[in-house]
């Protein structure tokens, strides 16, 4: 295929990014939207069905009045996938920034990006370093945004293992979540990165979230069960369910190493996709 | 266990020494939203509405042309050491996200409740709100005090009059379920 024009790849990224974190604030994805409605039908604590109750009503409206479900509408995070023939700029960053502007203005978003130190609102979510993108190539053009909330960020964790403690992975685990008991606003869903480097772990714990949630191996199962023994449930309020899927992503590590991760999300664990148009 | 919804409006009297702890409640009627810096500032300056049977509710909203757009519930912990001149002028309810500490189970009894609304639900919320003042609104959207009139929101008894505590439960819960992580 012809390379497009730089302008043309420019207003194509920026609208599939505006069109991304407003799906992504309004609409959970089907996997999200499947594992809460179970949880929901098999949860045996009445008040914590009352709870559901409450979230998928909250859903529902939100859907319906095309506004966002949470007033934390997160910071952004991004990952692009690029394709063969599409040069990898500056420019690309640029796109996403002017999406993120307009779904802030016209979403609307609240506008949460602060400088670190002086605390200055830039009032249009944008940042040094903000939005954050990760770029991987792909083959098709893709744009994802995850609004990432403070409640649930807030409580995640990251621990540099022995190599020898695999069999402690559980425990960190299950501590981080027991730390965070009704703030992140359970139920959870929880990202675990184990591999790579200090950094890289946690990279691999966040990426972990976008993983179908409706789907778990015997280890993310066993990971799930015994968070769900803490009973911290639903807004710390007792139940069935304080998480509704742990998702695993590993890495390789240096042999004298065994970073953890734990990213935390809340109930909302929003995410949206979208193909760039060209 | 819990019986049918039980219906409520503000200003509360001594009808909420009746609720126990996991009741289902739709509260409507004037509620008026604080966070920490409206706390400090009504210790300081004064309550700017009538205290007597008025509810708290510990919300930051998202208020566009004196309208709702998001008012989901804040974190209440945060508020623990703020609130007890609030029971001594009259107050009978709070109302947030992820209960409180026993500073003030202890203050709410025999005097009031903690109500708690799903954290999150911000659009759920505002279907059932209608802005109808403001005080302190130099503190900014998030910190001023809003008076909202609420239509039958639906939120649960978390700590009540009697010292009963939810959320304290399953913190104990989840305690002695972590023990078993820990060494001898």
């Amino acid at each position: 295929m012809q390379t497009p024009e730089p302008a043309r790849i420019r207003t194509a990224l920026a609208d599939a990014t505006f069109r991304a974190y407003r799906e992504a604030v309004v609409r959970l994805p089907l996997d999200v939207l499947k594992v809460i409605a179970d949880a929901a039908r098999t949860e045996t604590s009445e008040v914590a069905r009352g709870e559901f109750a409450n979230i998928l009503k909250n859903i529902k409206t939100a859907g319906e009045l095309g506004v966002p479900m949470c007033q934390d509408t997160g910071v952004p995070v991004i990952y692009l996938t690029i394709p063969p023939g599409i040069p990898f700029t500056e420019s690309l960053y640029d796109a996403v920034a002017e999406g993120v502007r307009r779904a802030t203005k016209e979403v609307p978003l609240r506008p949460n990006v602060v400088d670190p130190l002086t605390r200055h609102n830039s009032g249009d979510n944008m940042g040094e370093g903000m939005p954050a993108i990760h770029v991987t190539p792909g083959t098709t053009f893709t744009v994802t945004v995850l609004p990432k909330g403070a409640g649930a960020e807030n409580m995640s964790r990251v621990a540099m293992l022995l190599p020898s403690q695999t069999d402690q992975i559980e425990k960190f685990v299950v501590e981080t979540v027991y730390l965070a008991g009704s703030r992140p606003c359970p139920p959870v869903i929880i990202g675990v990165g184990i591999g790579s480097t200090f950094d890289g772990a946690a990279a691999l714990a966040k990426e972990a979230l976008l993983e179908p949630v409706d789907e778990m191996t015997a280890d993310e199962a066993e990971l799930l069960a015994a968070v769900n023994r803490l009973g911290i449930g639903v807004m710390g309020l007792g139940g069935d369910h304080t998480a509704l899927a742990v998702k695993v992503k590993t890495a390789g590590c240096h042999t004298a190493s065994l970073p953890v991760a734990v990213n935390i999300q809340c109930w909302a664990n929003r995410h949206a996709t979208v193909e760039v148009q060209l | 266990m819990t019986g049918p919804v039980v219906q409520l409006t503000t200003p509360l009297g001594p009808e909420v020494l009746r609720l126990h702890a996991g009741d289902r409640v739709e509260l409507s009627g004037l509620v008026y939203t604080a966070r920490d810096e409206a706390h400090l500032r009504m210790q300081k300056e004064g309550i700017p509405f009538d205290p007597k049977g008025a509810v708290i509710y510990h919300c930051g909203p998202v208020i566009q042309d004196k309208k709702v757009i998001a008012a989901g519930p804040t974190t209440s912990a945060r508020m623990n050491e703020l609130s007890g001149f609030l029971f001594d002028l009259g107050v009978r309810g709070l109302i947030g996200k992820g209960g409180m500490g026993a500073t003030v189970r202890e203050q709410l009894i025999g005097r009031g409740v903690y109500f708690a609304f799903t954290g999150g639900c911000a659009a759920l919320a505002s279907s059932h709100m209608t802005v109808m003042d403001v005080f302190f609104e130099d503190l900014g959207m998030a910190e001023a005090v809003w008076a909202i009139e609420l239509d039958r929101l639906p939120l649960v008894v978390g700590i009540d009059s009697n010292g009963n505590d939810i959320f304290g439960a399953a913190r104990t819960h989840a305690e002695a379920a972590f023990k078993k992580y820990q060494g001898p």
